[in-house]
């Protein structure tokens, strides 16, 4: 953020808690800063925000808003952690699973997934009550390293921001519009693409889920040892309060 | 809608197989437009228009030209519906498949242009000469059934004309000579009143009556920006496209902000089914508008405007260039206008392209930036950071016309008519079930019954006040008041009579929002669909008493948690008819038997391993023959 923090700082509170912010701060960054943690799927570290998933809605001032998108405001009550909101983001959690096909199990993303980690962090423990849309979406392994199974894309976007911003590329781009909104390449397929392995928006970061996925590495951290078979998501966040 | 992912708006990679567009077209298309990225829809309109498809070569011709990647242009192409990435015919029949036209009769309608065509909706025909497809509510509820034929509408069909019209295109008629032999030598206003009617039934004091032209620019050139804009917030006008924000104050905040480059936007995307008050503006007040967006200019300090015409109002567009032209050449647009010095500006017509979203103030700024129609984050609001990154004032038609009325007969004279709260006169459209559909100008304040009354829709059972977006009310509401306070509206009353069926309707408005979604967020994108899939079962009399909680929860989240005023409208439907109509609900569900929920629908979950193995289940197949 610019200007020198001092002097711009403000503060207010998250569940009760006081926060520090700087103008220009979201309230999510805030958030970060002061070792709260705020559910997402859809931001992340190094990226525009987008504000699409709404996992990240909180109240503030009385309003459900994203926290990743709305500034932080000096003296404003933000509530986060309440039966309420969690109960919104399981159902959107819910809803992305139910709109791609998740297969955990097979999966090999599993325990690396921030997906399957949300759920997990929102006590996603029961089956689910909306219905399955079973979408049939083909499988691009046109790429000599790199496959894409969007079958369990959450259309985060995280792709499309790292490869126009950090990679300077533009691998990536939504088409369509409504349920049928989707995330496709620059080309006929990735092959046709300028997209090479080492590109930040292929990285294992970027992707939340098991969609991009790089050939010849899987399943190279055994189960066990993945990063949400160590702690909850967001713990890496929350132990900067500790 | 099959499982929520195959039909609709489609997205799919199959190439165009025409031949794509001759080399050098794309280029002077793209030239024309400057090869600006920002005139996206432009292009690719233009495109669609004389080459029927916008295949994947040409997609990479126009990335090149604009010097954008092929998927962004892909983005927007796959966007709007009236772009196709697959080949139409040279002639497009959209029909308008809202309720208002089914109910009048739009199955017979379908059934004549399917039969005289030889194709089914959705098809293009084999020699590519024409397509027939459905789309949604065009604007002429109050004279449905109706269709676009190209940038051609056709009113009030019947089984007999639209056969006439099937016929006449199979002969090779172009898609003007259905309106008249002599479309060519007729004015744009001519044209536009052969094809629509207007119907204004009851003329009020402030648009419909008689109208003194550019009384109110004048004074706007005498007084200063700031008294321009204290007129406007003494007179409590306020937004008429739905929202109701108060006008004055967000000229107010546009003027504040100090830029070189500022935009005034009229919105004129009436895509609410069953509203089309705009429409009768833009056909018979268009002088009205544009002197009010010239005075909103001169209040904010912006040079530059925009008329955003959605795209199924194509037919008014000469009408719309002519008054744009006459006004420059009369001195009303362009440098010094009415002679005063500094004050420069002109407007240009941005055609929409088929997407409700684009109604909204972001997805239409979007639009108008040649992007895909997704609503922008807030903040920043647009009257800060709005078209370009620059303040943008976005008013809608209707409201540019009282502003400039207001500026000729005072805010007092304005803020006289109507109530407490809600001052002014509204722009009613009705359509469905009465006698007299059309357009009434009344102050705000009167009731729902005082309105059937005079629209001769004594009979009404269910009145949709506002839209969709709006509430379902039923006779014991009647007696509530036109106005913000109590429904309010962006002017859309849609009558129903006893004989119609509330599911189907709600049922029908849920697919709506489905369509129309813009797909950026979950809750939006995902949740109608499931909202919709309930309402089904609810009309198979699948639904349990629990799913009456599972709608109203859905619906909950779905307010709760999306990102711009569709989703957070979209479960109205379903909320205002569980609320009003709460027998309608209970009448269709039914406790769970035989330990099986009624919901589950067991012959077809077991459908599709049944037919892989090719045995049956002897417990649950009753019919043993199949
Ligand atoms: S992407 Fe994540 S949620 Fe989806 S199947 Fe894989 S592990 Fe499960
Ligand atoms: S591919 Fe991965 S990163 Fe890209 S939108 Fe889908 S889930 Fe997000
Ligand atoms: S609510 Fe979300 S998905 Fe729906 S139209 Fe608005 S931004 Fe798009
Ligand atoms: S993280 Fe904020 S909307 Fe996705």
């Amino acid at each position: 953020m610019s200007g020198t923090k001092k002097e711009t700082g403000f503060s207010f509170t998250i569940d009760g808690i006081e926060v520090t912010a700087y103008a220009g701060q979201t309230i999510m960054e805030a958030a970060d800063d002061a070792g709260i943690y705020i559910p997402r799927l859809c931001d992340h570290e190094g990226l525009r925000h987008q504000g699409s998933c709404r996992v990240c809605t909180v109240k503030a001032g009385g309003r459900s808003v994203s926290a990743c998108t709305q500034p932080a405001a000096p003296g404003q009550a933000v509530e986060n952690e309440t039966p309420h909101l969690n109960k919104m983001r399981r159902d959107l959690v819910e809803m992305l699973f139910h709109e791609g096909n998740h297969l955990c199990p097979i999966c090999e993303a599993s325990g690396n997934c921030e997906l399957q980690a949300m759920a997990y962090r929102l006590d996603m423990t029961e089956a689910t009550k909306f219905p399955y849309l079973e979408p049939c979406r083909a499988l691009d392994a046109s790429h000599p390293d790199i496959a894409l199974d969007t079958n369990r894309c959450i259309s985060c976007g995280r792709c499309i921001r790292a490869s126009q911003d950090v990679d300077g590329k533009g691998v990536f781009g939504y088409v369509g519009r409504g349920i049928h909104r989707r995330v496709a390449v620059n080309g006929e397929n990735l092959a046709d693409t300028d997209a090479a392995v080492t590109d930040n928006a292929i990285s294992a970061e970027v992707c939340p889920v098991g969609c991009i996925i790089r050939k010849r590495v899987g399943f190279v951290t055994p189960i066990g040892e993945r990063e949400f078979d160590k702690g909850l998501i967001g713990h890496d966040i929350e132990e900067k309060r500790k | 809608m099959d499982n929520g992912q195959q039909a609709g708006n489609g997205v799919s990679k199959t190439a165009c197989s025409v031949t794509p567009v001759p080399d050098g077209a794309v280029a002077d298309i793209c030239e024309r437009f400057g090869n600006d990225k920002h005139r996206m829809l432009d292009i690719l309109r233009e495109v669609q228009d004389r080459f029927q498809c916008i295949a994947p070569a040409t997609m990479d011709q126009i990335a090149e030209e604009t010097g954008l990647t092929r998927i962004e242009v892909e983005g927007v192409a796959s966007f709007y519906s009236f772009l196709s990435l697959q080949p139409k015919g040279r002639i497009t029949i959209r029909l308008c498949d809202d309720i208002v036209d089914r109910y009048a009769g739009l199955e017979a309608v379908t059934a004549a242009f399917e039969d005289a065509l030889g194709i089914k909706i959705g098809e293009t025909s084999a020699d590519g000469a024409v397509s027939l497809e459905y789309t949604p509510c065009i604007g002429m509820c109050d004279q449905a059934p109706a269709a676009m034929v190209n940038d051609i509408v056709l009113t009030n069909l019947t089984a007999q004309s639209a056969r006439e019209v099937a016929e006449a295109i199979i002969a090779g008629k172009r898609p003007e000579d259905l309106v008249s032999d002599r479309f060519a030598t007729l004015s744009p206003h001519d044209r536009a009143v052969r094809m629509v009617d207007n119907n204004i039934r009851h003329a009020g004091a402030v648009l419909l009556g008689p109208v003194p032209e550019d009384a109110g620019l004048s004074k706007a050139v005498s007084i200063t920006s700031s008294q321009i804009i204290s007129m406007i917030e003494e007179s409590g006008l306020r937004g008429c496209g739905g929202a109701g924000f108060t006008t004055g104050r967000k000229w107010r905040f546009a003027a504040a902000e100090r830029t070189e480059r500022s935009f005034v936007i009229c919105n004129a995307d009436e895509g609410e089914p069953g509203t089309f008050k705009d429409r009768v503006l833009l056909t018979e007040r268009p002088h009205l508008l544009i002197e009010g967006m010239t005075i909103a200019a001169r209040a904010v300090g912006a040079k530059e405007g925009i008329l955003y015409l959605r795209g199924e109002y194509v037919y008014l567009r000469e009408l719309l260039e002519q008054v744009l032209e006459e006004r420059r050449r009369r001195g009303l647009l362009g440098k010094a206008i009415l002679g005063t010095k500094r004050f420069d500006f002109d407007i240009r017509i941005q055609m929409g392209a088929g997407a409700y979203i684009c109604g909204e103030e972001g997805a239409l700024i979007s639009s108008c930036e040649g992007l895909p129609g997704e609503p922008k984050t807030r903040p920043p609001f647009p009257v800060n950071r709005g078209y370009l990154g620059y303040p943008t004032v976005v008013n809608n038609v209707e409201t540019f016309c009282h502003a400039a009325r207001i500026l000729d007969q005072g805010a007092k004279w304005f803020h006289d008519i109507g109530t407490e709260g809600s001052h002014g006169t509204k722009l009613f459209s009705v359509c469905g079930d009465c006698l007299n559909p059309g357009i009434y100008e009344l102050p705000y304040g009167h009731s729902v019954w005082e309105l059937l009354e005079m629209v001769g829709g004594q009979d009404a059972a269910a009145v949709q006040v506002g839209g969709p977006s709006g509430a379902m009310i039923a006779r014991d509401s009647f007696h509530r008041k036109l106005t913000f306070d109590d429904l309010a509206t962006g002017g859309a009353i849609i009558v129903f009579n006893g004989q119609r069926n509330i599911l189907e309707i709600v049922d029908y408005y849920m697919s709506f929002f489905v369509h129309e979604s813009c797909g950026y967020c979950t809750p939006c994108r995902v949740g109608n669909v499931f909202l919709q899939k309930a309402i089904e079962k609810f009309r198979k009399g699948l639904a349990n008493p629990e799913d009456i909680d599972y709608l109203k929860d859905l619906s909950g989240t779905i307010i709760e948690t999306s990102r711009c005023g569709l989703g957070m409208t979209s479960p109205n439907p379903v909320l205002s008819t569980l609320a009003n109509f709460p027998l309608v609900y209970s009448a269709m569900t039914q406790p769970s038997k035989d330990g099986i929920r009624a919901t589950f629908d067991i012959q077809s979950a077991i459908d599709g391993a049944r037919k892989i193995a090719k045995r049956r289940s002897y417990i649950f197949d009753r019919d043993f023959t199949q």
